[in-house]
């Protein structure tokens, strides 16, 4: 992932002329920095292998029979040690010295460095008994860092494998920009391809194309060596030939203005709606399943984005109003939840559903609204939870059911036409999309609305907002009544897909994961968001929802904690920004480079030219 | 002593403290404090760090609920009034160090300016005498404020403030955080406004700058109003020429 550079650094090069840099002796490097590269990689080597990752992935193959899952993990360190070890602190946007042979060199220290962190694992395991402290591996690793033969075999290997990986990392510098994104779509499409293999399958299936996967995949799963080959030319010749056509497209986009741009986007937007309607028809369980699951993310995401994106109030309990959600309409739905009686149909419930959560957002907020930044974040935690013990508490377990919670919910019937359940998880993809739909429109208005702006200028400095005539208090709840409402409609379809609901459904966990897509997809940008949830409950799985990569449901906490500290390191707007965060970026480096130009003065000059009509 | 000569007797003021006592928490931070600013006036609060002066402004605003005393707006008492009825009756601040909102552009903060008006054509005539007033500002609509130089943020704020179409500008310390001639092109806005027929009530510590350009002025101290009087007899009062003048001429 290291090979994507941020694109703060790419621009800030592009728009100075850069002068020729000094070469460099092939020899010649900081040998501090290496060193210390070297260091984090072997312990994140370490790591990674105890954390038995390597294991429990291997039996995923990726290309069959040269790599799998639990490899590419292990691969993954020396080639970003040595594609990192060679990245220059630019002073005043230019590079010290230009890249040379000496980028290969360092990468191949690097990375055999590196990798010598399983040399040394490999050399510690056989002799020493580290099962006791260290109790997460299996005894498989020894095995699997020797490919089956010894000791002394994994150790010279594990140092061949960094120095060739972390030199191909180096080599990644030499590359000019075109042909290192060929690679990296080369690189891509074969992963994700792979990855994509349950998907890929199950589509071809409803489409009657198992030929063609089945000479894709082998038979127990991974891609055969020769058709990863034969994509990986495919993807090359593709790349070479688009040729960034992509990024122009894109940029030709983001140029246009008025009602042209409107028209693309909405041009955009029914291509994407239909392309959604339409490819369910051809899925089967698996795929509508995971995009139902995706979907119900993206609802409660973009509920949790008018509040902490738009609003800027961190809510750490954003699951309470899943549960109320969820919750309401199963009792009120339900035959087996004692009290309210009789049952209502689910549309009808939904009714009760949003007045119920809208009111329970109220009283949660009403307190906690008045508070600022770390208070209100630790308190609407404590509500997030108090919520969830309601629903366990025996007090009112005789309406939620209590440990035993909710169960026979019966699917959502829609006006007698069609009931909603969980063993069609195509409907409920499709009434998840619908409701998706009405969330992205709600979101899309309010973000332009009067409403939006207070918003936004509550975010950014309160008692200036207030000094304004903004209504802080109000509109702050109101946020929070919205993201609860939005967030209960999750709630709703989740329980009738599931069938039944418990307290333990809502653990502090789902909050923190809706955070977490939001911030990893970007903060207040609802395409952000969406990519956010498609990328970590699609790809990596929700808190009790497998993803695509199944194996990876154990490390998923793991994977994103580590893609949250690349995130804020990299690429702190998020994976797909607002335009206006990624417009403010951009012009904050124009500023730093007018600064660096020495337009220092521009203060007085500017003071100059106001005055010139005023006297 | 007092200025208000006999020509304001009749004349009910815009903007009146009448002995207001103000506390933050257990700080008396105002200390029966008598104010009162006229329509087309542009008058001045001196005093130093802590003595009161924002707390003046919020409880001006309503942000600030004092704890004994009236404010009145326009001849209405308006201590339970909240802050969006003073704005919507024409009293708006332009804080202290212009504080815009930053990551929004300068369009959303001008508009943030109106964000109680509904009169759209009211909104789009003074947003034009606001790009009258500072064509720089006009070049800039799309940018993000936090990126503009200190000069032209300032003109971005006091912008956002006459979006609100004010009958009353409180300013929060207009000198503070810029560079020596930006203060000086800061003052001569002021009193460009004012000559537009606006009245201010600016709140400073720089003694000089401010009553060079005031009609009247008061000065503050620990939350009590020491001084009331007009600016050229404050300029020549031997205490404050000792206090306040004699360090801010350095």
């Amino acid at each position: 992932m290291t090979a994507v550079m941020p694109p703060g650094t790419a621009t800030a090069a592009a728009a100075a002329p850069v002068p020729p840099a000094p070469t460099r002796p092939v020899l010649a490097r900081d040998w501090r920095r290496l060193a210390r590269m070297a260091a984090v990689g072997a312990v994140a080597q370490i790591f990674i292998a105890l954390s038995n990752m390597p294991v429990r992935l291997d039996e995923r193959v990726v290309v069959k029979p040269v790599l799998s899952l639990g490899y590419l993990t292990l691969l993954i360190v020396p080639f970003a040690a040595g594609h990192r070890v060679g990245h220059q602190i630019k002073r005043e946007g230019t590079p010290v010295h230009a890249a040379g042979a000496h980028e290969v060199a360092g990468g191949a220290a690097c990375g055999a460095l590196a990798a010598g962190g399983l040399s040394l694992l490999a050399v510690l395991l056989a002799n020493f008994d580290l099962r006791e402290p260290l109790v997460n591996w299996s005894p498989m690793l020894a095995e699997l860092l020797a490919f089956g033969n010894s000791t002394s075999f994994a150790v010279v290997i594990w140092l061949l494998i960094g120095a060739a990986v972390g030199a191909s990392g180096g080599l990644m510098r030499l590359l000019g920009p075109r042909t290192r994104r060929a690679a990296v779509t080369i690189a891509i499409t074969v992963a994700g391809v792979a990855v994509m293999e349950p998907l890929v399958v199950d589509l071809a299936e409803g489409m009657g194309l198992e030929a063609l996967t089945d000479r894709l995949y082998a038979r127990r799963g991974g891609l055969e060596w020769v058709s990863a080959l034969v994509l990986a030319a495919v993807a090359g010749i593709l790349a070479v030939l688009g040729r960034g056509r992509l990024r122009e497209a894109r940029n030709r986009i983001a140029v246009q203005e008025g009602a042209k741009r409107t028209r693309t986007n909405f041009g955009l937007i029914l291509l994407t709606g239909a392309a959604l309607v339409i490819l369910p028809l051809f899925a089967g369980k698996l795929t509508n399943e995971l995009l139902a699951n995706v979907g119900l993310f993206v609802l409660l995401a973009l509920g949790l984005n008018i509040v902490v994106g738009l609003a800027g109030i961190l809510d750490l309990g954003y699951v309470a109003f899943f549960a109320v959600g969820s919750y309401t309409a199963a009792v009120l739905t339900a035959a087996t939840s004692p009290r309210i009686h009789p049952e209502m149909p689910w549309l009808v419930a939904l009714i009760f559903v949003v007045v119920i959560t809208g009111l329970v957002g109220l009283f949660i907020g009403a307190p906690v609204i008045r508070m600022r930044g770390d208070y209100l974040a630790i308190v609407t935690l404590g509500f997030g939870e108090i919520i969830r013990l309601l629903f366990l508490s025996d007090w009112l377990s005789g309406t939620f059911g209590g440990s035993q919670g909710i169960t026979k919910i019966p699917g959502a019937g829609i006006f007698g036409l069609t009931s909603v359940a969980g063993t069609d998880p195509r409907r409920v993809f499709y009434l998840v999309l619908a409701f998706c739909a009405i969330a992205i429109y709600v979101s899309w208005r309010l973000e332009r609305s009067r409403l939006g702006r207070a918003w936004m200028a509550v975010r950014e400095d309160e008692t200036v907002a207030e000094a304004m005539g903004i209504n802080t208090v109000n509109v702050k709840l109101l946020a929070f009544v919205v993201g609860a409402i939005l967030g209960s409609f999750s709630g709703a379809i989740f329980s009738a897909k599931v069938g039944s609901v418990f307290p333990n459904s809502f653990l502090i966990l789902v909050s923190i994961v809706i955070l977490v897509v939001v911030i990893f997809g970007g903060m207040g940008s609802i395409v952000g968001v969406i990519a956010g949830s498609a990328v970590l409950i699609g790809v990596l799985g929700g808190p009790k929802q497998p993803g695509l990569l199944a194996e990876f449901s154990e490390f998923k906490l793991l994977i994103y904690g580590a893609l949250l500290i690349w995130m804020m390191l990299a690429r702190p707007e998020g994976l797909i920004p607002s335009v206006r965060r990624s417009r403010e970026l951009h012009q904050e480096e124009m500023a730093q480079d007018a600064w660096l130009k020495g337009q220092v003065e521009d203060d007085t000059a500017n003071g100059d030219t106001a005055t010139a009509p005023a006297t | 002593m007092n200025a208000d000569g006999g020509v304001r007797a009749e004349q009910t003021p815009l903007l009146e403290m009448r002995s207001v006592n103000s506390h933050y928490g257990a700080v008396h931070a105002l200390k029966d404090v008598n104010l009162s600013i006229y329509e087309g006036e542009l008058v001045c609060l001196l005093g130093g760090n802590a003595s009161g002066k924002s707390t003046t402004l919020k409880t001006l605003l309503g942000m600030l609920k004092p704890t004994s005393g009236e404010v009145v707006l326009d001849g209405e008492v308006v201590n339970d009034k909240p802050t969006s009825y003073r704005v919507a009756r024409g009293v708006t601040m332009v804080p202290e160090n212009r504080r815009l909102f930053k990551r929004l552009s300068v369009r959303e903060n001008l508009d943030l300016g109106a964000y109680l008006r509904s009169d759209s054509d009211g909104i789009a005539a003074d947003l034009e005498r606001v790009f009258e007033l500072f064509p720089r500002v006009k070049e800039r609509l799309s940018q993000k404020a936090g990126t503009l130089s200190g000069g032209e943020q300032q003109m971005v704020a006091m912008g956002r403030a006459l979006m609100a179409k004010p009958r009353v500008l409180l300013m929060d310390e207009p000198s503070m955080g810029l560079a020596p001639a930006l203060v000086q092109r800061n003052f001569e806005l002021i009193e460009q406004i004012h000559a537009a027929g606006l009245t201010v009530f600016m709140v400073e510590q720089n003694a000089n700058m401010a009553l060079s350009i005031a009609d009247r002025g008061w000065v503050l101290q620990t939350g009590r109003v020491v001084l009331d009087d007009t600016a050229d007899n404050l300029l020549a009062h031997p205490e404050l020429r000792a206090s306040y003048l004699g360090q801010s001429d350095t």
